[in-house]
């Protein structure tokens, strides 16, 4: 029983979403802000294992996300639409359905490769200067896309509304709620696996000491290299599912603000608590929407808590505990690994 | 020989801090280097422990070879691994924030499904029975010198056969002292290779066979440690008259 609690409660959450989309329960603008949860919850949580567990400070998280959702948009309009850019689809577009999550995954990949930016530095510097290197690295990928033409430079790129519906198309269901979704939790079980492996040991020796890390028998570079290709790759499904979400992607939408967005998330759930990064995560999604009507005074009233909670809890919410730390009676409950 | 530098040639930036240093281990001896500050004895010991950057220095020339093959290019993580080196770094670079037990545990890293883990916990215990009463505190609120008793056993835990030591008294009350160096001792007897850097050549010499003496990167005096304990000239500068 333990063992399902988690994969039970999941898969409810699913269907109660799919079922209340469906019905129109919940309308479109609760469904995408639903989604940008999601999304973030991932930002999140893969910047965590950077920011959080290794000690490090990248501040150029979107660079890769715009990674991801460049080349998985860029595959799956080639692929399942006819588009401008691309002529006739190259597969029967009705596959769509089954293609999205693997131009997902490629864009995830894509991501992690350009991961290799700045996991390559990091092997030589740290602290402050890899902050700066992996600054560089979102504005190199930045006005690399700007400057293609081909793939609409600045303009940004769009024709993935397409992709979705052909999907509905072949079956009627709120298909991108179920892929944000099941991607979500696709990556923080990655990213809790990876933390309670053994080389998730060894990010957190890294983080304390590398000198006592390698003495320790850590291969400190390839620690490095992994966690930054994980973090880095799972930010670009990030990026490919907000450009499935949006339907359209431009190069500004992944600059340093965006970024800053991510770092926020990771300080204010705390440094090292995936549960608090899913928090904070959900904390600022729905802090910006509930605080709209505001308008320009939003982005005075959301700093500014900010820095009311860093005060009193420069910790952020949950520090470095997970959910089973603070309530150790539930760990009877659930299991997940 | 189970450690032997040859004329090793080492740089700080322009600054050569050793200038064609030679010395060796056999398999079972202790032997240390001794020396006043800036003799060169830590960064001997980085320089064949090739730590990471920026503390590595560059060796220029010259050779360091374990077992008869030149480690200068192995990786830090590869020497503990695979040649079962280990070093017990100055200022101990302990993991503060784990417990004692998760210190001891970080150690195991590269041994993966290793039967003789189990046997070595009980071990490092037995030697050090204060790190089993500690074993559930963080580390950071253990004193100087029961952090270096974790920094010792914490070295064990790699599987060492050669381990070696930077300063192990430093900060500590004598007491202690002599207390780390028995154990030390004693880990000798059961077959452990150990070379010791000592700004306290007094206990240095009372523990080490053979030693070495180094003065501005370069051996001024070697010998066993009866032979440097008796020489005038070691007597005056290093041994207080």
């Amino acid at each position: 029983m333990q063992r399902l609690t988690v994969p039970l409660l999941l898969l409810a959450t699913l269907a109660g979403l799919v079922l209340a989309a469906k019905l129109g329960w919940i309308d479109l603008y609760v469904q995408t802000t639903l989604m940008f949860l999601c999304i973030n919850i991932i930002m999140a949580t893969s910047l965590n294992l950077i920011n959080g567990y290794m000690g490090e400070f990248s501040c150029g998280h979107a660079g890769f996300m715009a990674v991801g959702a460049y080349v998985s948009s860029l595959l799956s309009v080639a692929l399942f639409t006819s588009s401008a850019t691309f002529g006739e689809p190259l597969l029967p577009p009705s596959l769509a359905l089954l293609g999205l999550p693997l131009c997902l995954l490629a864009g995830g990949v894509a991501a992690a490769l350009a991961g290799l930016l700045v996991a390559f530095p990091s092997f030589r510097t740290r602290g402050d200067y890899l902050a700066i290197i992996t600054l560089a690295a979102n504005y190199i990928i930045i006005s690399l896309v700007e400057n293609l033409d081909v793939i609409g430079g600045a303009r940004g790129f769009m024709g993935m509304k397409k992709v979705l519906n052909n999907m509905e198309e072949v079956a009627g269901l709120p298909w991108m709620v179920i892929w944000t979704f099941v991607g979500t939790v696709f990556c923080v079980w990655i990213l809790q696996r990876y933390i309670r492996s053994s080389m998730g040991k060894g990010v957190m020796a890294v983080c304390q000491d590398e000198i006592a890390a390698e003495i320790m028998s850590v291969n400190t570079n390839q620690v490095k290299l992994t966690a930054f290709l994980l973090s880095s790759g799972l930010a670009g499904v990030a990026g490919g599912l907000f450009a499935h979400v949006v339907g359209y992607v431009n190069p500004q939408a992944f600059n340093i603000l965006k970024s800053t967005e991510a770092m926020v998330m990771v300080y204010l759930g705390g440094m090292g608590s995936l549960t608090g990064s899913i928090l904070s995560a959900g904390l600022m999604t729905v802090l910006l929407e509930v605080l709209r009507p505001l308008q320009i005074i939003k982005w005075v009233a959301i700093p500014l808590l900010l820095i009311i909670l860093m005060q009193f809890r420069p910790e952020g919410i949950m520090g470095n505990r997970e959910l089973g730390d603070l309530f150790p009676k539930l760990k009877k409950y659930y299991r997940f690994k | 020989m189970l450690l032997s530098v040859e004329n090793l040639v080492v740089k700080y930036g322009n600054i050569e801090a050793l200038h064609g240093l030679s010395f060796h281990v056999e398999k079972g001896e202790i032997v240390t280097l001794i020396g006043a500050n800036g003799a060169g004895k830590t960064t001997t010991l980085h320089s064949v422990m090739r730590l990471p950057p920026p503390e590595a220095p560059r060796v220029v020339s010259g050779d360091i070879r374990y077992q008869g093959e030149s480690i200068l290019k192995t990786q830090p993580h590869v020497l503990v691994d695979q040649l079962h080196m280990a070093l017990v770094p100055e200022g101990r670079h302990i993991f503060g924030n784990l417990t004692v037990e998760e210190n001891l545990q970080l150690a195991t890293y590269a041994r993966k499904n290793d039967s003789r883990i189990k046997h070595d916990f009980e071990r490092v215990y037995s030697l050090f029975p204060r790190m089993a009463e500690r074993r559930l505190q963080r580390s950071e609120q253990l004193s100087g010198g029961e952090q270096q008793m974790l920094a010792i056993g914490r070295a064990l835990m790699t599987d060492c056969e050669f381990i070696m030591l930077d300063e192990p008294s430093m900060g500590l009350a004598p007491l202690l002292m002599y207390d780390v160096f028995r154990t030390l001792k004693r880990l000798n007897a059961e077959g452990l290779t150990i070379l010791l850097i000592e700004q306290n050549a007094n206990i240095a010499l009372q523990f080490a066979h053979r030693g070495y003496v180094l003065d501005t990167g370069e051996i001024v005096a070697k010998g066993t440690s009866a032979e440097l304990a008796a020489d005038p000239e070691v007597k005056k500068a290093y041994l207080g008259g």
